[in-house]
């Protein structure tokens, strides 16, 4: 398992190296530099100008040259300068980065909190009327345009019953625990709906097909319990699927969520990284990308260690794989 | 579940805070990059700076130039500015300024002369970057009197020689040390890496909090020297979607939109008919130029006849009232109304689709294809393709009109839009666009329009695309009167060159003037003291005399 897992990691780390430079040149290949820029605000620049400012900030060099002059930097931990917030990036991504992990983190516990034991319902009782009325919950929670949901929780709780702040992180003179927790609230429920709808369906599928198996079949020819059956013998397997899903789902975790942030007047990754590209801030953009792909490798990785602890017939330690 | 967790959290009784009556909350759409003043050019920046800091000199609400940090606007007639000749033997001026007494930095550093100096150095250097080096290349030299008297040498006498707008003194005794390396400048201003150091701001407010894309705070500024403002404390807070601020006006959570970087106009208009009672509504017509740039090495748009054509044949007024309410007033020239070189012998271009067919019929576009769109004799549609910024919905629905109406006129259009980052950072600046791209200029009162008019900004890969003249039109006489205006300080003499400059404009048509946006502010009743600029100066240079008057 250990070597595995080592395994796993060099491979990660080759990976992000790829994706560093495959990042670099697809940023490079956007319209603008900042020099670009400096001619927008000063067009009276003259071509001199321009080749000279290129040279002085070594723009004038090849993407590969400056490819590998930006990863030594980095390697000894200058990952630049962001040009939007004239900041060190590092300094500038925390703030950003705490607010989308409050924001997708809650959002993610409480919807598996709550689709894990709702799919598993509607499963059991296929066809019932709750299973519909959930069915039905699920598609308007999946449908329902996020832009339009925040804005009527904003009007209703915010605007029509005063009880909660329509945006922001935290008031003015604020920022104590139980303000920031007002704040999230909106941002939350409008992700959580949207989110929770798709896993509550996996988790159904996944246990509808799992209660069809024959083992399942023996479970109940043995004796035991329906609860019994569903918990020591159902669940675990039908969680395999929606693992898969909540790995793939890590990437955006943490690279946020540009509507409702944005809806929300709430700083997170995903207007960070948005702002970034459309601002030519090219350092900030590329260690957010970054950031997310490594989030998004060690969560594939996490989650194929929950496969061997969910099913023991997959194994890591070595003959190859094959189920036992 | 929201019951659940406002209950949970002790809030259903709560709500949202309730606000000082000292305390404003500004609600914009847009964080502004830097706080350094002379780095980038950026509205939201100006708006917030404009707060806690004051240019030399800035046009008032009357449009009229005037002094703030200097005592007296120097002029030829006052003797603060006298002609000068250069070693080239080219007329130049020096003009004298004086910093206005009490002028004093948050920590109680006087504003003087040093800071000229300095941020001079900073303006004239190449590597800094600075938004207007124009600016500082036109000043030869800076001569000092004493710690409030200085004057400036600058390379030549145009009409506009005391306006220094842009010359945004700096801290010397604070970026000093961080301009050591000109090229790390913008990296290590102060004002990005530590905004709320008190030193940094002289004006009525100076910023006490900053939350990255999220808000910034100002405080009364204790060394101001002027009238005290009313407002302790003034939050700006940044919601950009204008949805969004709507809703947050409406729950209390600010207090006031700004109207330099709010709601659009349509939302402003839509905004009045729901609230109009619960708020003080104004429109304001702004020197934000709507137009179409017209690429004039197309073949087609080269004949002067057809880009007439294309004008008579839309209804600008239809549009206008369609669209905006008859709020943004229809544009004949790249000259605002208001401004008092606007001409009104600038031939205006009514609807008129006879007068269009004909002269189509003339430029050899007299046959109909089976769609109904004109043709040539080689059987070629008359079409043009019609570029803007995707998403920005009011000019998609702008678009759309005009679609429809050239339409009417046998003139084909085909829509294509790109995000605002290629469009202007590529299709735009590098003259990509086949036919048509709509864009918005935003100018200064009596700004000479140079860098789009004159043959020598047209841009090119030669010259590393800079310029702005897109439609690459040149006419001499243009370019003669550009130079002549520029120079020419006699006011009724001026306004003659002016007046020749629009008929030209207007006759030629190197550009579709569309309308002068307005940008709606939605103040709440007992908000009082905001006038509207309508031109490129924000509201709140005006700060101090903002007040709250509530029951």
């Amino acid at each position: 398992m250990t070597r595995y897992v080592m395994g796993r990691l060099v491979e990660s780390v080759i990976v992000l190296v790829i994706m560093s430079f495959v990042i670099y040149a697809l940023i490079g290949l956007m319209p603008g530099d900042p020099i670009d820029l400096m001619i927008k605000s000063d067009p009276r620049l003259t071509p001199a100008d321009a080749a000279r400012l290129r040279a002085v900030y070594g723009l004038d060099k090849p993407l590969a040259e400056r490819y590998l002059h930006w990863a030594m930097a980095a390697l000894s931990g200058d990952f630049g300068h962001s040009r939007l917030y004239v900041q060190p990036v590092l300094d500038v991504m925390p703030g950003f980065l705490l607010n989308t992990f409050n924001l997708m983190g809650l959002t993610f516990v409480i919807s598996i909190v709550i689709a894990v034991p709702v799919g598993v319902y509607a499963a059991l009782r296929q066809h019932s009327a709750g299973d519909y009325a959930i069915n039905l919950a699920c598609f308007a929670g999946i449908s329902v345009p996020i832009f339009w949901l925040a804005l009527m929780l904003i009007i209703v709780f915010a605007v029509l019953i005063p009880v909660l702040p329509a945006s922001g992180v935290s008031s003015v003179g604020g920022g104590g625990f139980l303000d920031r927790a007002r704040h999230l609230v909106l941002p939350v429920v409008t992700l959580t709906i949207f989110s929770i709808g798709s896993y509550t369906r996996f988790m159904r599928a996944s246990t509808i097909e799992v209660m069809r198996q024959d083992y399942i079949r023996t479970a109940f020819a043995k004796g035991a319990s329906r609860n019994r059956v569903v918990v020591r013998h159902a669940l675990r397997n039908a969680l395999l699927p929606v693992v898969t899903i909540i790995a793939l789902s890590f990437g955006t975790l943490f690279s946020g969520a540009l509507i409702t942030e944005t809806m929300f007047a709430y700083p997170g990754m995903g207007k960070l990284i948005y702002d970034s590209i459309m601002g030519n801030d090219f350092n900030m953009a590329l260690v957010a990308l970054l950031f997310a792909t490594l989030v998004t490798l060690l969560a594939n990785l996490a989650a194929d260690l929950a496969y061997a602890w969910l099913d023991p017939r997959i194994s890591y330690s070595g003959g190859g794989g094959t189920p036992r | 579940m929201i019951a659940a967790m406002a209950g949970g959290l002790g809030l259903a009784a709560c709500g949202e805070q309730k606000q000082d009556r000292h305390t404003l909350v500004i609600g914009m759409t847009q964080y502004p990059a830097t706080l350094n003043p002379n780095i980038e050019s950026m509205l939201a920046k100006t708006y917030v700076l404009a707060m806690t800091r004051r240019p030399f000199t800035h046009h008032d609400t009357d449009w009229n130039l005037v002094c703030a940090l200097c005592e007296t606007l120097p002029t030829l007639e006052n003797g603060l500015a006298v002609r000068e000749t250069l070693a080239n033997g080219k007329q130049g001026v020096a003009v004298t300024y004086t910093i206005k007494q009490g002028a004093t930095w948050g920590d109680g550093t006087p504003v003087t002369t040093k800071d000229v100096l300095f941020t001079y150095e900073v303006g004239k250097h190449p590597a800094s970057g600075v938004a207007d080096g124009e600016l500082y290349r036109r000043i030869l030299r800076i001569g000092v009197k004493d710690a409030r008297t200085f004057t400036l040498h600058l390379d030549r006498l145009t009409f506009d020689y005391n306006a220094i707008n842009s010359f945004q003194v700096l801290p010397a005794h604070i970026d000093r040390a961080n301009f050591k390396d000109p090229k790390e400048y913008r990296k290590r201003t102060a004002y990005d890496s530590d905004s709320t150091n008190p030193g940094l701001y002289f004006g009525p407010y100076r910023i006490t909090e900053k939350k990255i894309g999220s808000r910034i705070v100002l405080e009364r500024n204790p060394t101001w020297w002027g009238k005290k403002p009313y407002f302790k404390k003034i939050v700006v807070r940044i919601i950009e979607k204008t949805a969004a601020l709507e809703a947050n006006l409406l729950s209390g959570s600010i207090n006031y939109i700004a109207g330099e970087l709010g709601l659009l106009l349509d939302q402003g208009i839509a905004f009045e008919k729901r609230h109009g009672k619960d708020f003080d509504i104004q429109f304001k017509p702004s020197l934000v130029y709507e137009h179409i740039d017209l690429n004039l090495e197309n073949p087609f748009l080269k004949d002067r006849r057809v880009r007439t054509a294309l004008i008579l044949a839309l209804d600008r007024e239809e549009l206008s009232s369609r669209l905006f309410d008859r709020r943004q007033p229809v544009a004949d020239s790249f000259v605002h109304p208001l401004d008092w070189i606007h001409s009104k012998a600038t031939p205006r271009y009514r609807y008129d689709p006879a007068r269009a067919g004909r002269l189509l019929d003339a430029a050899g576009w007299a046959k109909r294809d089976s769609k109904g769109f004109r043709v040539n004799a080689k059987g070629r549609r008359l079409t043009f393709e019609l570029m803007t910024t995707a998403g920005s919905r009011t000019r998609e629905l702008v678009q759309q009109i005009l679609q429809s109406q050239w339409r009417k006129a046998g003139i084909d259009i085909r829509i294509r839009n790109e995000p605002a980052r290629v469009y202007f950072g590529e299709t735009v600046t590098k003259r990509k666009f086949k036919a048509m791209a709509m864009f918005a200029w935003l100018s200064a009162p009596e700004s000479v329009p140079r860098l789009t008019l004159h043959s020598s900004q047209i841009t090119t890969a030669a010259n590393n695309w800079s310029g702005q003249n897109y439609t690459s039109y040149k006419n001499p006489e243009v370019d003669k009167l550009l130079d002549a205006i520029e120079i020419e300080l006699d006011r009724p003499k001026r306004r003659v060159l002016w007046a020749r400059l629009q008929k030209l404009y207007a006759r030629d048509l190197p550009v579709l003037p569309l309308f002068f946006r307005a940008d709606p502010f939605i103040i709440p009743k007992w908000l009082k003291g905001i006038r509207p600029t309508g031109h490129q100066d924000p509201t709140t240079l005006w700060v101090e005399h903002w007040r709250a008057e509530r029951p």
